[in-house]
């Protein structure tokens, strides 16, 4: 079985570290906050302007000058701070956030990644994604293994216009946690029900895979 | 020194066709709504706005873009507004998107009186397209010269006569920043307060950078994405 959004924001989690800050894009990398594991004290950067973003507000309570980068009324947490935008991609180019999740519509097997522009198409613009993926020390990407055609999503060569060149650490899919090694794509762990066989065969970019592939364990 | 005038009509009086402007703003939240329904009234046009959004399509910047007061945009990040897109793709707008950390910084630049900065964002891409790269211990930068803008238009949560300005929330974004970046910077606040309300410690933009300053009404402040969690 593929997994879901939800599954996949759940095993992101996994991969936050106690004392983290932590810049989450726009859609899977939203749900990541949802999973952040018992004992694990991480503060979530939202690149408008704010450190230690707090959950959504309850009904009511929404302040139309307190939102996300997606543009989501949230809250804040004991010990937010406020800044401006300057200031902000400041904490981002100079290596202050040490881990950035975010989606993707491709990724080569060098790590470069697309996911801002199709051309003739769709033009919404890069936002801080050009930022964050040229400075970010730690850059997971969450995203569907194939485009809705089923075409995979993991290249030799990102097609689309490029976001950032050689940057991209790590990768969970639906179907799979790859780390992206000077070699290519190395599968670590698979979706529950998921063979290393189908992986390979949505995987265009080079896969380089063990014998014995663990699978991706959720509970609850 | 006082710089309060009237209202955004007065405020914007001088701006007139083929203007370069900064307006404040991330998505619809910090906009100088006042300023924006004034240029829409003054249905001034061929105007370059600088950005981070082009707003959505019936309200913010995509006022102007209805009217076809826009020949410019340079923004990072334009998806809420299909107008734009629309004429976007039909040519009939002229759109430079960069990183939205570059747009900060290229605000902060001018502010700061400084003619270019060099940044990571981009290396590599089809933003880099024509620009200089430097390379400093071993990795690449853009070089990315600083705005020139003829107006900024700003919004504060309070401000003083003096041009004194305070900012709310997430609703600071980009407003300090452009406040100190245009040729003639129009602050709109939504609440003018006497001289020596304001403690001087917690002033986010000193009053030089101001040339005028107004009290705003009828603030909409629209929410672009209402997300709530239930009562438990």
């Amino acid at each position: 079985m593929a997994l879901t959004k939800e599954q996949i924001a759940q095993r992101i989690a996994k991969e936050l570290k106690d004392g983290y800050y932590v810049n989450l894009g726009i859609g899977i990398p939203t749900l990541v906050a949802n999973y952040i594991p018992k004992g694990v004290n991480v503060v979530l950067q939202s690149e408008n302007g704010l450190l230690g973003m707090g959950p959504f507000p309850l009904e009511g309570e929404e302040d139309p000058d307190l939102i996300n980068a997606g543009k989501q009324t949230i809250t804040t947490i004991a010990g937010s701070a406020f800044f401006d935008s300057a200031m902000s991609f400041g904490m981002i180019r100079a290596g202050k956030v040490d881990l950035t999740v975010l989606g993707a519509m491709e990724v080569s097997e060098r790590g470069d990644i697309a996911n801002w522009k199709i051309p003739g198409k769709m033009v919404k613009g890069m936002g801080g994604a050009m930022d964050l993926v040229a400075s970010a020390k730690n850059i997971i990407v969450a995203m569907m293994h194939t485009n809705p055609k089923g075409e995979s999503k993991l290249l030799p060569n990102c097609v689309l216009p490029l976001t950032g060149v050689g940057c991209v650490k790590k990768i969970v899919s639906d179907l799979a946690v790859l780390d992206v090694t000077p070699e290519g794509f190395r599968l670590l762990e698979r979706a529950p029900g998921v063979s290393v066989q189908e992986i390979r065969s949505k995987t265009l970019g080079k896969l380089i895979a063990a014998d014995d592939i663990p699978e991706m364990k959720f509970e609850g | 020194m006082n710089k309060v005038v009237a209202n955004a009509d007065e405020a914007i009086r001088d701006i007139n066709e083929g203007a370069v402007l900064m307006l404040g703003g991330f998505g619809l939240c910090g906009i100088p709504e006042n300023c924006i329904t004034a240029l829409v009234k003054k249905g001034v046009k061929r105007l370059t706005c600088i950005s981070n959004n082009a707003g959505v399509d019936d309200f913010g910047i995509g006022l102007m873009l209805q009217q076809k007061q826009v020949r410019k945009m340079i923004s990072s990040y334009v998806g809420e507004n299909a107008e734009f897109e629309r004429q976007l793709l039909s040519g009939e707008l002229e759109v430079e998107l960069i990183p939205q950390g570059t747009l900060a910084t290229r605000c902060m630049a001018a502010g700061y009186g400084m003619p270019a900065i060099f940044t990571p964002a981009g290396v590599g891409t089809e933003v880099a397209q024509g620009k200089e790269t430097r390379n400093f211990n071993g990795k690449d930068y853009l070089l990315e010269y600083a705005f020139n803008a003829d107006f900024a238009l700003v919004k504060a949560w309070k401000g003083d006569p003096d041009g004194n300005l305070v900012y709310r929330e997430t609703a600071r974004n980009f407003n300090p920043l452009m406040a100190m970046a245009g040729k003639v910077t129009i602050a709109e606040v939504e609440e003018l307060v006497p001289a020596g309300e304001l403690n001087p410690d917690t002033i986010h933009t000193p009053g030089i950078f101001i040339h005028r300053i107004f009290q705003g009404k009828s603030y909409e402040k629209r929410i672009e994405q209402r997300t709530i969690r239930k009562r438990s």
